[in-house]
């Protein structure tokens, strides 16, 4: 399955006839089961694009397409995993699973148990009958991850969804997600602001410009994995990476 | 616990000291009539304490769940949509600042006299706070409970159920507790509207009349008594069910 992005363009009105442009002209396709990292500076759009993608925001002008057919709207092949604040704190972490399960129709005891499934599967299964406050952040990020898995789609789309983790915990996060993605076999589109991190995850970049942001750079990673983030290799591929955005055509709005 | 026993040992020699028991009863005239509620010895035979309380709950119960019944939808309506809450926010504004007394001759005119000009006034009591609370409620609900809702595929049904109704519980449930207090003190005023013949805001006017100073107070602790317990009863269930609120980081 192919994820195609077409000429996609976003501009919020403000006052009067003026509009803010968000992202502009915004092309590229993603390969099945890739792992795609959207990097780019804080406020060029990126979360914009997911959002777009997502179907939560409609695009001023451009497409998406799965395997060349125009969606529109919330499609059920997608599940987006937010910042943050996204676990309802009412629900216990086995009902925050099932809660698309149960949107979806599915039975209420069948829906646990697919959800004690994927909570077992991000490693939290002794955890199924807690609140989201008795958790602490990254694992409250791993209960997103299986809700989000827990529908069962073939894209994930992933918005800094370790970017308010602490260092330590956000490591063991994107191992535990390429193992995930690795057993699962899903398409990731991944929005960071951090270059380690993307370098770390992704078989591909897409570097975005300052708003509005645009495509200025796609960098294949041809790393294998696991990633050594101390190794020689990495540093190098981390360094033309640097290099890269840190041209002119990166930097300038 | 200081405070209160001096008031206690200083009514008592005020008491003793004006030697009037209609301006101000014993203590000991009074006591009696809180240890036997049960009693109709003490009421001048208008039932005993805890009938004529029975009945006062009754009719605020009632008030205040029709108020309850209709702000909580509305409110979650106005909540959602901008343009419903633009159309019905100047009349709100205009009739919240009326108090609920004021509107007894109109109740007394629509409804006549008995339990539907009561239930009217309670209402209208009950129903501002309550409103403004859902409305708040649902205003403050987190955008991301909402878009991951719906990214996960709910419907507009799914989301009012699972996610709107649940995030804004512990603040309706605010809204409830102030407006129940609110409803607790308008029975006692509606109870005194004419045609009333018990109820513990009738018992204490009914007691004036006669000049039984020492039932008022009974009637009054009685009415203070049972405000204290229903808020407590309140706060206990938001303890018990919206900790997840406090909790939260």
């Amino acid at each position: 399955m192919t994820l195609t992005i077409r000429n996609l363009t976003k501009e919020f009105p403000i006052t009067g006839n003026q509009s803010i442009c968000a992202i502009s002209d915004i092309t590229f396709s993603v390969a099945d089961e890739e792992f795609v990292s959207v990097l780019g500076p804080s406020g060029c759009g990126k979360t914009t694009l997911l959002r777009i993608i997502a179907g939560l925001e409609p695009a001023t002008s451009g497409s998406i397409e799965i395997n060349g057919e125009i969606i529109s709207g919330r499609n059920p092949r997608m599940a987006m995993i937010f910042q943050e604040y996204s676990l309802y704190p009412w629900r216990t972490v086995r009902d925050n699973v099932t809660f698309g399960l149960e949107v979806g129709g599915m039975h209420k005891s069948r829906a646990r148990e697919v959800a004690m499934d994927y909570l077992r599967l991000v490693g939290l299964g002794d955890f199924a009958e807690r609140y989201p406050h008795e958790l602490s952040g990254g694992m409250r990020q791993r209960v997103a991850v299986a809700r989000a898995l827990a529908i069962e789609p073939q894209i994930l789309l992933m918005d800094e969804p370790f970017g308010s983790l602490d260092a330590q915990t956000r490591n063991n996060l994107q191992k535990e997600l390429l193992e995930i993605w690795e057993k699962a076999k899903k398409t990731i589109i991944f929005v960071t602001h951090s270059v380690d991190e993307a370098v770390y995850l992704a078989d591909r970049l897409i570097v975005l410009t300052p708003r509005p942001g645009r495509i200025c750079e796609v960098i294949p990673i041809h790393l294998s994995r696991p990633r050594e983030r101390t190794s020689v290799e990495f540093a190098q591929v981390r360094r033309l990476v640097l290099d890269l955005i840190a041209q002119p055509k990166c930097t300038l709005q | 616990m200081l405070l209160p026993v001096l008031l206690i040992v200083g009514w008592e020699v005020a008491a003793y000291l004006i030697d009037n028991p209609f301006i101000l009863p014993s203590l000991t005239t009074v006591i009696p009539i809180l240890l036997h509620p049960f009693s109709d010895e003490f009421t001048l035979g208008t039932g005993s304490l805890v009938d004529n309380a029975a009945v006062s709950l009754f009719r605020v119960g009632s008030g205040f769940a029709l108020a309850a019944f209709v702000a909580i939808p509305l409110g979650i309506v106005m909540g959602r949509s901008a343009i419903l809450n633009d159309f019905l926010d100047t009349a709100i504004e205009l009739l919240r600042p009326i108090p609920p007394l004021a509107w007894v001759p109109l109740a007394l005119a629509w409804f006549k006299i008995g339990l539907a000009s009561m239930v009217f006034i309670i209402f209208i009591g009950a129903f501002f706070p309550i409103l403004l609370n859902t409305i708040d409620g649902v205003k403050s609900i987190k955008r991301t409970w909402v878009e991951l809702a719906m990214t996960l595929g709910a419907r507009e049904a799914d989301i009012l159920g699972k996610v709107i109704l649940h995030g804004a519980a512990p603040t309706i449930w605010t809204g409830l507790r102030v407006g129940f207090g609110i409803a607790w003190m308008c029975v006692v005023a509606a109870e005194w509207l004419p045609g009333t013949t018990i109820g513990l805001g009738y018992l204490i006017l009914y007691a004036y009349n006669f000049g039984q100073t020492n039932v008022i107070i009974a009637g009054m602790v009685m009415i203070g008594v049972i405000g204290i317990v229903i808020d407590q009863i309140f706060k206990a269930g938001e303890r018990r069910w919206f900790s997840w609120r406090a909790l939260e980081r």
